[in-house]
């Protein structure tokens, strides 16, 4: 960039470094002055961590050469890979963390006694924390770490800013760290997947701006004229999520020094807001973004183009067209006006069909090369996650028609649903996209084992396959007694009998759940050997190109 | 010029993308919420709905802070084994006042829409501290510390006034004898207690845990839980008036 050769402070540097400053001494005050232990916590979490990004920001400077990395090397990109390995191992982490809280929330609904009768570890406030994990922590930290490789790549173009990359990358993390320990400690708005409270959410949003900028930044850089598919999508989910995130989260703080505040929206209102923002969140956050990770990761792995390009125009904007309709759905038969569930139900319907335009994109792109998936477990993993993608969104459609929503919503079937989406569909296209990622950004030839991946995809594959199905049977089951009448016209079951039913299926959840878990250490320690023991690659010009760091 | 010709043009440039993606994403959104602030019908008349008492509003944030909403929904459906099994199907006005709403979406436990009135204090203490006591097969949590834990008195009064500016409809008076009311409600022989009832009719004023010396958690979320469904007068509501 600059050419001086005397060594500078860029204005990145030294204003954040400032800014962190002020931030540190506010969140002192904050802790000094603050109304609550979790507000208190909080503040001294937030002044540690300014603190150390005020040296991170001082050592780097001094650790670096005067001029700042360049843009290319002997004409081809100087890719800036820290930020993406950064995130890599953050997903693989927060996942292995959140897949094991789910499997104590589900040991509790089979066992309470391991609530432990203690506030932070009851079932209300680890749930949460499960959901956050494994949606934002272990999702957000793979989308992140995928949208900053593809970008670069499929724009030949290193990341747009120096600082600006780990920033968002650090400082989503930190935000993951501060929604985490706020469950713990009961700080809660309760709307579910938008739980933490405002200082979090406003932290959030500076975050999620700077995201857009980067990855913004990055494309206008780009060499190639076309924006590729993936980034699209990537696009879509960021900027969504950014406008999701903003109207369903304004809410009056009682005091500036405290944890608690009270949503703007009331009632019915904050109802409609809430799901409009939540199906949205698993249609942007969940969907858009993988989406885009099957359209960068099944052609490159499977080394065949996409089946169709035109395919993927109407597809992509058929679903962010119709999704944002669909929330209603989640509030069929309640005091939501009539008219507004029958359109959540009508576009929840249409939905069908750009979500199989995505199916049969992703899985057709292997045409010609359906032979791979008996050698690469990884385009296995990722086919498979299609397929499961394909089925969940048939479920979803089916269960948005409201007689069967009357029978389904309440019940273990939705958690049958959500997880088949989670575990098959995020949880697989994530595991390949990062046994894809591992190699190529520590340039390493393979893998240290294909056959641990192996193991891992069926272990996981049947641990996914216990859950749903018991899920699906509880929930029928729980439905169908609800609701069921003797002969002289009375309720045959009170509502703990139909607890009672449900235990033998939580048991049986919790082991499929301990075999995704399970899965998911094989894979951790494949990919720790392979950082560690793997074969560096070197006829690539990657290598090269990797920056000190 | 052919359509995949002209799609081109956002494929070339980020900044038309964006735009377009924000106006694709605009409309459903739109159509869907805005209505719902401005049509009458969305929530209907009813007698009997007021704002939460101090207490019942602490245990309101009880509730939400334990989490007690993702096993209990609080919306009974108009289907007929919920309302024989709860009661009246819920309506929008029962929680116009909620900030943020606890409809909820899983039902481990059973709906709470209603469930003021169906036990005595004692019970809900007993069940809080221990499901099992009373239901053996029960999978709730137990939340022993709640009766353990004094309930936070300051700020009562910014809590009252921060629902005002959200919409909730506090008046002055009410606003200002929120610390006393708080009290007055746990506590029966109180001289506060009748003016208490005064500014919120209906409101039970009795000495929720059965501790007569403390004002804890525990009285706050029994206070709640006992006032869940018993606003709304059904039998002053005119279900064909109200068809929507
Ligand atoms: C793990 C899920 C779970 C959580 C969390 C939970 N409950 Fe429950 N709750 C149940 C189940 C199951 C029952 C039915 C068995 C019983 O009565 O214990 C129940 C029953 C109840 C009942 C009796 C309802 C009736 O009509 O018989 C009340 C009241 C109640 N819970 C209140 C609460 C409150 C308040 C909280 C939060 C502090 C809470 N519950 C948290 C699962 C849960
Ligand atoms: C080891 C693996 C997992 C186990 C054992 C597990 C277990 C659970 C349990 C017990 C619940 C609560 C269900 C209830 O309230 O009845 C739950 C909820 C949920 N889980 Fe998981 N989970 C796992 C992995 C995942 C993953 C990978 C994701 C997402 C990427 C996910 C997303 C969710 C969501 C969104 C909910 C809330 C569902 C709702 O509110 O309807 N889970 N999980
Ligand atoms: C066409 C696509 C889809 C449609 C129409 C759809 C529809 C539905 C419906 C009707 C419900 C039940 C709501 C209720 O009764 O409370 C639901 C719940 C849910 N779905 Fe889907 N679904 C789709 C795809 C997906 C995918 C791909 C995922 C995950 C990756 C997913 C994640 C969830 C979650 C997390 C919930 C639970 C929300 C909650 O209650 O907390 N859905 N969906």
């Amino acid at each position: 960039m600059s050419d001086h050769s005397i060594k500078q402070m860029t204005p990145a540097e030294s204003g954040l470094s400032i800014l962190f400053a002020i931030l540190a001494f506010l969140s002192l005050v904050g802790a000094a002055l603050g109304k609550d232990q979790a507000y208190i916590f909080h503040a001294y979490l937030a002044c540690a961590a300014s603190v150390a990004a005020v040296f991170a920001i001082g050592n780097r400077y001094f650790a670096r050469p005067a001029k700042l990395p360049v843009q290319e090397i002997d004409g081809r990109p100087n890719y800036n890979f820290g930020p993406v390995k950064f995130a890599t191992v953050a997903a693989v982490f927060w996942g292995i963390a959140g897949f094991t809280v789910g499997l104590v929330i589900a040991l509790q609904l089979a066992y309470p006694v391991l609530n432990l009768d203690l506030p932070w570890t009851t079932f209300g406030r680890l749930r949460p924390l499960h959901t956050s994990a494994v949606i934002f922590a272990f999702g957000g930290n793979v989308l992140i770490a995928t949208s900053f490789y593809v970008v670069q790549r499929t724009c030949r173009a290193r990341l747009a800013g120096d600082l600006a990359p780990w920033f968002v990358v650090l400082g989503y993390n930190f935000f993951i760290v501060i929604a985490g320990t706020g469950y713990l400690l009961g700080v809660t708005q309760s709307k579910e997947y938008a739980e933490p409270e405002w200082y979090a959410d406003l932290w959030l949003t500076i975050v999620w701006v700077m995201y857009l900028l980067v990855f913004l930044g990055t494309i206008l850089k780009r060499k190639e004229p076309h924006i590729f598919v993936a980034n699209w999508f990537y696009l879509a989910f960021i900027v969504t999520i950014a406008v999701l995130h903003l109207g369903n989260n304004p809410a009056l703080p009682v005091s500036i020094l405290g944890s608690k505040s009270y949503v703007a929206w009331g009632g019915v209102q904050d109802a409609m807001f809430q799901w409009w923002y939540g199906h949205n969140a698993v249609g942007f956050f969940l969907t858009a973004g993988f989406l885009a990770i099957m359209y960068y990761f099944i052609p490159k792995r499977a080394e065949r183009p996409i089946y169709s390009y035109r395919l993927s125009i109407i597809h992509f904007w058929a679903l962010i067209f119709l999704y944002i309709w669909a929330g209603p759905h989640h509030l069929h038969y309640t005091a939501l006006p009539d008219w507004t569930q029958t359109l959540g139900m009508t576009f929840s319907i249409m939905l069908w069909m750009p979500s199989w335009g995505g199916m049969i994109n992703g899985l057709m792109t292997l045409s010609g090369a359906w032979d791979k998936l008996r050698t690469d477990p990884v385009l296995r993993m990722m086919v498979v996650s299609v397929a499961f993608y394909g089925m969940s969104t048939f479920e979803g459609p089916m269960m948005s028609i409201k007689v069967v929503n009357s029978l389904s919503h309440y019940t273990d079937w939705t958690i049958g649903h959500v997880h088949s989406g989670a575990l098959g569909w995020v949880g697989f296209v994530s595991f390949g996209a990062i046994y894809c990622l591992v190699p190529w950004l520590w340039n390493r030839k393979q893998l240290y084992s294909l056959r641990l991946v192996n193991w891992h995809f069926w272990i996981a594959t049947i641990g996914i396959v216990l859950y749903i199905s018991a899920m699906w049977v509880s929930g029928i089951l729980q439905g169908l007694m609800w609701r069921a009448y003797t002969s002289l016209g009375f309720l045959e079951y009170s509502f703990i009998e139909t607890v009672e039913a449900m235990h033998p299926f939580y048991i049986i959840r919790a082991a499929g759940g301990s075999l995704f878990l399970v899965g998911a250490l094989i894979m951790a320690y494949n990919l720790w050997m392979t950082i560690r023991v793997g074969e560096v690659e070197e006829t690539l010009p990657r290598a090269a190109l990797q920056p000190a760091e | 010029m052919s359509f995949w010709k002209r799609h081109q043009i956002v494929e070339k440039n980020s900044i038309l993308l964006i735009i377009g993606i924000l106006l694709v994403i605009a409309v459903g959104g739109f159509v869907e919420i805005t209505p719902l602030f401005y049509l009458k019908s969305t929530i209907e008349k009813v007698d009997g709905m007021r704002p939460y008492t101090p207490l019942e509003l602490a245990g309101r944030n009880i509730y939400v802070r334990e989490g007690c909403y993702l096993c209990h929904s609080q919306m009974i459906r108009p289907l007929r084994d919920e309302i024989e099994r709860y009661g009246h199907y819920s309506l929008a006005a029962e929680s116009m006042f909620d900030h943020p709403f606890q409809w909820g979406s899983k039902r481990t436990g059973p709906d709470l829409a209603r469930v003021g009135g169906k036990y005595s204090d004692e019970w809900h203490v007993t069940h809080l501290v221990n499901p099992r006591a009373i239901v053996p097969q029960s999978v709730m949590p137990g939340y022993p510390f709640l009766a353990e834990t004094d309930l936070e008195v300051t700020g009562v009064v910014e809590h009252l006034s921060t629902s005002r500016v959200v919409g909730v409809p506090y008046s002055d008076e009410q606003i200002a004898n929120a610390a006393a009311d708080l009290k007055a409600q746990a506590d029966p022989d109180s001289d506060g207690a009748d003016a208490l009832q005064k500014r919120y009719p209906k409101a039970v004023v009795r000495n929720f845990d059965g501790k007569a010396q403390r004002l804890t958690e525990m009285d706050a979320l029994v206070a709640y839980l006992q006032m869940l469904g018993t606003l709304v007068d059904f039998k002053l509501y005119n279900e064909k008036a109200n068809l929507r």
